[in-house]
C-alpha cells in the first residue's frame, strides 16, 4: 500500500478535530456561568485548600515509566520477526529466543532488585 | 489525467461518507453503552435501572447528553488554562481515530458500486491501534496535571502507570497473533478467519492476558483504581465538569467500543461466522456479525464491572508486571515453538 | 503534491520544534515536541517507511515522552521555588552551545556532497522486508542492542535504589 493510503486518516483526523474543537467552543456559552471565588477553588472535600498540586509523587511511578520505555522498545522489536516468522524458520527462532533471554535475564534482575515491590 | 482525478474525487466522497457515518454509529454505541451499563448493573443488582425517560428508559442517554451540554463548564482558578481544556479534548480525539483501521465487513455494494467497509486498509494495522492506544495517556497525564488538584494528580499517575504497564502485555499478546497470520494488516487478519478458523482456537491465553490489558487501558473495573471513588474524589476528572467531564466519561465508552471491535477481529474472526457469507444483504451481513460479537464483548466487559470488586493498586501493579508480562512471553515463546514443530 | 504535502511537513516540524524550544512551561514544551514527532511520523508515511512511521509515534510519542511528564511530575514545578539562573550561568550556556554550533558547522563544511541516493525499491521500508533484512544481515547488531537494554535496566534501577530501599 502506498502512502496515499494514509489520506482517509488525515480526513478522520479533520473529522475528529472539528468535533472536539466545536464541543469545547460551544458547550461553555451554552451552560449558565456563575463566578465565585469559593466556587473556583480547588475540590479538597470541604477542607481549606493548603498549597498546590505540584508537589513530588513516589519514584515507584517514575521507575515504572522508565522500564516502561526500556520494555516498549524490546517490544517493538518482535513486529517484524512476527511478521516474518514463518520463513526465517529455526534460525530466526533461536536468534528471537537469545533476545527474549537477554529480555527474561533483564527482566529478572529488575524483579530481584525489586523495582516492582509496590506494597513495601 | 481528469480520470484519475474523477476516481480520486469519487473515493475522497466516499471515503467522508464512510467516516461520517462510522463516527455517528461510534458515538450512537457510546452513548447507548452508558444505558446498557446501567440496566446490566440493574439486572445483576436485581434492580430496575433507568425506566422513566421514554419506554424502558431509552431516552436517558439523550436525557443525560442534554444534562452535559447545558450544565455550567468552570475552570478552577488554580488550573492551568489551556492545558485544562485541551486536556478532555485530546482524550475524546485519540478514541475517536482508532476507529479507522477496523475492518468492519468486506464490501458493500451501493448503487452497483463496491465501497471498501474500512477507513483505512493500513500495512501495519494493529500497530496504528497500539500507537493511539499508547497516546491516550496524555489526556489523563495533563488533565490530573493541569486541573491543579491533588486527587487529580494522584489519578492521573496511578491511570497513566497502569495504562503503560499493562500496554506491554497486551503488545506481546498481539505478537502472538501476528506469528500465527503473518500480518499486521486487520484486514487480512480478519480475513483470514474465514468459516470457524478463528485465532482463539491458537491463542486462548493470548485472549486472556489482551481482554485483561484492553480492561486495564479502558480504565474500567476491576482496574478503575484511577477512579477510586473511596480514595480519590473522581481521579485525573474531579476538576471537571459540563462537557469536558462528558468527554472523559464518553471517550471511555468509546475506548471500550473499540477494544471490543479488536478483541472480535483478532480473536473471533470480525465479520465471520460459519455457515454465513459477509457479503449477504448486499455486504451488510458482515457489519451485522460483527456488531453482535462486538455487543457480546461490551456486555461481558460490564459483567465483569458488575461482578468482580476492585484492586488494590499493589496488586494491579504486580498483576501487570509480574503475572502478565512472563505469561505473555511465554505464550509468545510457545506459539513460536508449537508453530515450528507442527508444521515442519 | 507529495512536494506540498512534505513543505508543510517540514514546516510544522520546524516551527513546533522552535516552539518546544521557546516555550515557558515545560508541559508546553513536551506538546509541541509531541507534534514536531507526528510531522517527522508524516515525513516517514511519506517515504514508505510506515513501520519506522507507526514506531516513531509508539516509541518517542508514546513512551519517551511519557517518561517526560512523569519525571516533569516528579519535579516541584512551583514558579515561586524554580531556581533563577544566574547572568553568569546564561553567558556560559551561550558560550558552549556557540562552539558546538561551529563545530557542527564545520564539520558539514568539510563533508563530501554525497549523490542524491536513488531509491531502488520503494517498499523496502515495509515492515516485512525489514524484517528479513534485521533478522538476517543484522542479527549480531539486534542481539547486541538486547545486551544494551540490560545495561539501561541495570542502570535505571541503580539510579532508583536509593529511594526503592533495596
Amino acid at each position: 500500500m502506498e502512502p496515499s493510503g494514509y489520506m482517509p486518516i488525515v480526513l478522520q483526523s479533520l473529522v475528529a478535530l472539528g468535533f472536539v474543537a466545536l464541543v469545547l467552543i460551544v458547550v461553555p456559552l451554552l451552560g449558565p456561568r456563575r463566578k465565585s471565588d469559593k466556587k473556583n477553588e480547588n475540590f479538597e472535600c470541604g477542607i481549606e485548600g493548603q498549597g498546590n498540586a505540584r508537589m513530588p509523587v513516589s519514584i515507584k511511578y517514575l521507575m515504572t515509566a522508565i522500564l516502561f520505555v526500556l520494555f516498549d522498545v524490546e517490544v517493538i522489536f518482535f513486529y517484524p520477526y512476527a511478521v516474518n516468522f514463518r520463513e526465517m524458520g529455526f534460525n530466526g527462532f533461536f536468534a528471537v529466543l537469545m533476545f527474549v533471554g537477554v529480555f527474561l535475564l533483564g527482566f529478572y534482575y529488575v524483579l530481584r532488585k525489586g523495582a516492582f515491590e509496590w506494597d513495601r | 489525467m481528469s480520470l484519475i482525478l474523477l476516481f480520486t474525487t469519487a473515493l475522497l466522497i466516499e471515503k467522508i461518507i464512510l467516516i461520517s457515518v462510522l463516527f455517528a454509529i461510534t458515538l450512537g454505541v457510546a452513548a447507548y453503552s452508558t444505558y446498557g451499563e446501567r440496566k446490566v448493573a440493574a439486572f445483576i443488582q436485581d434492580r430496575l435501572g433507568p425506566n422513566r425517560a421514554g419506554p424502558f428508559g431509552l431516552l436517558q442517554p439523550l436525557a443525560d447528553g442534554v444534562k452535559f451540554f447545558t450544565k455550567e463548564d468552570f475552570t478552577p482558578n488554580a488550573a492551568e488554562r489551556w492545558l485544562y481544556i485541551l486536556a478532555p479534548g485530546a482524550f475524546m480525539f485519540v478514541a475517536c481515530m482508532t476507529s479507522a483501521v477496523i475492518p468492519w465487513g468486506t464490501q458493500l455494494t451501493i448503487f452497483e458500486k463496491p465501497v471498501d467497509l474500512q477507513v483505512a486498509d493500513l500495512n501495519i494495522g494493529i500497530l496504528y491501534i497500539m500507537g493511539f492506544v499508547s497516546l491516550g495517556v496524555y489526556g489523563i497525564m495533563i488533565g490530573g496535571w493541569a486541573s491543579n488538584n491533588k486527587y487529580s494528580l494522584y489519578g492521573a499517575i496511578r491511570a497513566s502507570s497502569q495504562m503503560i504497564s499493562y500496554e506491554l502485555a497486551m503488545g506481546l499478546s498481539i505478537i502472538a497473533v501476528i506469528m500465527m497470520t503473518g500480518t499486521l494488516s486487520l484486514k487480512e487478519i480478519a480475513a483470514q478467519q474465514a468459516g470457524l478458523n478463528w485465532n482463539i482456537w491458537y491463542q486462548p491465553l493470548g485472549f486472556i492476558i489482551f481482554l485483561v490489558c484492553a480492561l486495564a487501558e479502558c480504565n474500567r473495573a476491576p482496574f478503575d483504581l484511577a477512579e477510586c471513588e473511596t480514595e480519590l474524589v473522581g481521579g485525573y476528572h474531579t476538576e471537571y465538569s459540563s462537557m469536558k467531564l462528558g468527554f472523559y466519561l464518553f471517550a471511555e465508552y468509546i475506548n471500550m467500543f473499540i477494544s471490543c471491535a479488536v478483541i472480535a477481529t483478532l480473536y473471533f474472526g470480525g465479520y465471520n461466522f460459519p455457515g454465513v457469507d459477509p457479503g449477504w444483504l448486499g455486504g451488510f451481513m458482515g457489519p451485522i456479525v460483527l456488531f453482535a460479537k462486538i455487543i457480546f464483548f461490551i456486555f461481558v466487559f460490564m459483567w465483569i464491572r458488575w461482578t468482580i470488586p476492585r484492586f488494590r493498586y499493589d496488586q494491579l501493579m504486580h498483576l501487570g508486571w509480574k503475572s502478565l508480562i512472563p505469561l505473555s512471553i511465554l505464550n509468545m515463546v510457545l506459539t513460536g515453538a508449537g508453530v515450528l514443530l507442527f508444521e515442519n | 503534491m507529495t512536494l506540498y504535502i512534505f513543505l508543510t511537513l517540514a514546516i510544522v516540524s520546524v516551527i513546533t520544534a522552535l516552539l518546544m524550544v521557546f516555550s515557558r512551561n515545560p508541559v508546553h514544551s513536551v506538546l509541541f515536541l509531541i507534534l514536531t514527532f507526528f510531522a517527522i511520523a508524516g515525513q516517514y508515511v511519506l517515504l514508505n517507511a510506515q513501520f519506522l512511521a507507526v514506531v516513531h509515534i509508539i516509541v518517542y510519542a508514546g513512551a519517551i515522552m511519557v517518561l517526560f511528564l512523569f519525571v516533569l511530575m516528579m519535579l516541584n514545578l512551583n514558579s515561586e521555588t524554580e531556581p533563577q539562573k544566574s547572568t553568569m550561568w546564561k553567558i556560559m550556556a551561550a558560550i558552549a552551545a556557540g562552539s558546538l554550533l561551529l563545530t557542527l558547522t564545520g564539520a558539514l563544511r568539510g563533508s563530501v556532497q554525497l549523490a542524491t541516493p536513488v531509491q531502488s525499491n520503494p517498499r523496502v521500508g515495509l515492515v516485512e522486508n525489514l524484517g528479513k533484512v534485521l533478522f538476517t544481515d543484522f542479527v549480531v547488531p539486534f542481539e547486541i542492542a538486547g545486551i544494551l537494554f540490560l545495561a539501561a535496566m541495570v542502570g535505571a534501577v541503580l539510579v532508583g535504589k536509593k529511594d526503592l530501599k533495596l
